[in-house]
């Protein structure tokens, strides 16, 4: 059964697209994915599913509510962790998790229950009354989490949740995201630029780059369509044209992509390959300045639907988040 | 009507308050340094043709600005409250915005009407003396009018602007002229007539001639008058701010 609907829907920031006509649909019980580069478009379209932001275009149904229209029975039916601090500093952490569920009507005695089992999930027992502008940022976040927890909310969004958490506590969430998952059939939408984090999680995966989705599958068949080995090689800055062109020509060599002096080949049995690359561009008087091998990830597939890699954009994205935002607020 | 949001709403000022008593004590400062200065020092040299003390006219004017200041301030705290992303956790809650901003307006007027009674008290240490009459407890129901509509201006303010710069300015040219051009601290009468125009639309008007009503037992206006001045204004300006905050976004 669809859980959510999604239907060319669409945000502009001023002239900015900033989420272009997406259509998907998730089926409930599933963890799906949102994959892309900061400042892809992902966490706008998380902001217009959970009611934050109104889109400009298209339409969206979530649990079978509208967005546009029945906002208040989408909002009872989901949870979001946020990306960045949603906590108020000047109370302790059990009061913020108290406060939430009383936002969301939890009886007194499940809240406390509720509340004991998330503060221990998320190792904050002992902070539990310490205010939490003396809180780590890794206490926020982990705190954060675990508030998106309290009212057992059918479909959670989380909105790149493991960021800056050490790997111990990141494991420890992403087990916890999988148990929630299998025992109360939550549906979980997530968004990430953790490859791992997408591959180890979600039974299905949609990229996102520039506003837009590019491919949508399983982590499995979208590394099946690589067909193979990925071979990357960087060669001189002078010209390798002919070089290049040469290796498209190549029997045993599937693909070739190239952003500038790096050049990806899918092969099969890519370790045996490279010596025969490297007589080849001694041929074209080409000089190899590194060659790696590695085995299909999706961020390779990444790079194929795309043309770069996930985090190549990072510092820029940022900026533009921060463009985005000032021209949400006009 | 969502009362659980009212009541957490309400619970959270009421703890931040009583954990900031720095800021108390802050806020104070300015009313006792009125009350010192204005009412007391200039206050002396000060003969009112409408009759009476200088200091007993002041006082329930400088519990007027007390109550503006603090709850364009308070109800501003919507802006602090996006900056930290906190509003986001609210706004995804399945809570009406009416819950949310009257949660605020009873917080922010709970906490300034306590203000406001210490300031009669500290003014009543300095020799303020109220004259006890059937209206005098009619004071709290004025504070807590002035407070309710001037937090829906802060919320309003704070829902349509977004960086703290720019609020600073148009907060200051909201309550500069809404303090000067009310009753406060000089009776309107000594204004020009065009200018005494201006202050019989300011609630705060009103709102301090309630408070002289109810506290010294004279004032400018009946009392049912300043009253239901104030009943108006408040609607109108929750109303304001409701409307402005269903539309405010988070970016």
């Amino acid at each position: 059964m669809e859980i959510i609907r999604v239907e060319k829907l669409g945000k502009q920031f001023g002239n900015l697209n900033a989420v272009n006509h997406i259509s998907f649909a998730v089926s409930e019980g599933e963890i799906f994915g949102l994959l892309g580069p900061n400042g892809a478009g992902k966490t706008t379209t998380i902001k217009m599913l959970t009611t934050l932001l109104p889109p400009t275009s298209g339409d969206a149904t979530v649990a079978g509510y509208d967005i546009k229209t029945a906002q208040n029975e989408v909002r009872k039916n989901i949870g979001i962790i946020f990306q960045d601090p949603s906590l108020d500093d000047e109370l302790t952490g059990k009061e913020n998790l108290e406060f939430h569920a009383i936002l969301y009507k939890i009886p007194e005695e499940k809240r406390n229950k509720k509340i004991k089992e998330v503060l221990k999930l998320v190792e904050l027992e002992d902070k539990a009354d310490v205010l939490v502008k003396n809180y780590s940022g890794g206490m926020k976040r982990r705190l954060e989490i675990g508030r998106g927890l309290v009212h057992e909310p059918k479909i959670l969004f989380l909105d790149e949740p493991t960021i800056g958490l050490d790997p111990q506590t990141r494991r420890h969430i992403w087990e916890y995201i999988k148990k929630l998952n299998e025992i109360h059939k939550t549906t979980v939408i997530l968004t990430t630029h953790y490859i791992e984090e997408a591959d180890y999680l979600c039974g299905r995966v949609a990229f996102v780059d520039h506003g837009n989705i590019v491919a949508l599958d399983t982590p499995k068949t979208l590394k099946n369509k690589l067909g193979g080995d990925v071979i990357s090689i960087k060669l001189n800055a002078e010209s390798h044209d002919g070089f290049v062109k040469n290796m498209k020509n190549l029997k045993w060599v599937r693909t070739v992509s190239q952003h500038d002096d790096f050049v990806n080949l899918t092969v099969e049995e890519g370790e045996k390959r490279i010596p025969e690359l490297i007589v080849l561009a001694e041929k074209h008087n080409v000089a190899i300045l590194s060659v790696s091998l590695h085995k299909p990830s999706l961020e390779d597939v990444f790079i194929q639907y795309t043309g770069k890699t996930i985090r190549e954009e990072a510092g820029n994205a940022k900026d533009n988040m921060r463009t985005r935002q000032r021209w949400a607020r006009r | 009507m969502d009362t659980n949001a009212i009541y957490v709403l309400w619970l959270r000022d009421m703890k931040r308050f009583i954990r900031a008593r720095s800021r108390i004590v802050g806020m104070l400062m300015m009313p006792v340094l009125f009350l010192l200065g204005l009412g007391l020092g200039l206050g002396g040299l000060v003969h009112l043709t409408t009759g009476g003390s200088y200091f007993a006219f002041i006082v329930p004017g400088i519990i007027g600005m007390t109550l503006l200041f603090t709850s364009i301030f308070t109800g501003s705290a919507v802006l602090w409250d996006r900056q930290f992303g906190f509003l986001k956790e609210i706004l995804v809650t399945p809570n009406s915005r009416v819950s949310i901003v009257i949660g605020r307006i009873f917080g922010g007027a709970t906490t300034a009407v306590l203000q406001s009674i210490l300031v009669v008290i500290i003014a009543m240490l300095l020799g303020f003396q109220i004259s006890w009459t059937a209206y005098t407890a009619l004071a709290l129901v004025f504070m807590a009018l002035i407070t309710s509509t001037f937090i829906g201006l802060g919320l309003t303010l704070g829902s349509m602007i977004n960086d703290f710069q720019g609020f600073q300015l148009v907060t200051s040219f909201f309550t500069m002229p809404l303090f000067f051009l009310s009753d406060s601290i000089f009776p309107s009468s000594a204004l020009p007539a065009f200018v005494q125009y201006i202050t019989y639309i300011n609630p705060l008007t009103y709102g301090v001639d309630g408070l002289r009503n109810a506290l010294i037992g004279t004032g400018t206006f009946p009392i049912w008058i300043d009253l239901l001045a104030m009943v108006i204004s408040t609607v109108i300006m929750v109303a304001i701010a409701v409307y402005a905050f269903e539309r405010t976004e988070v970016g």
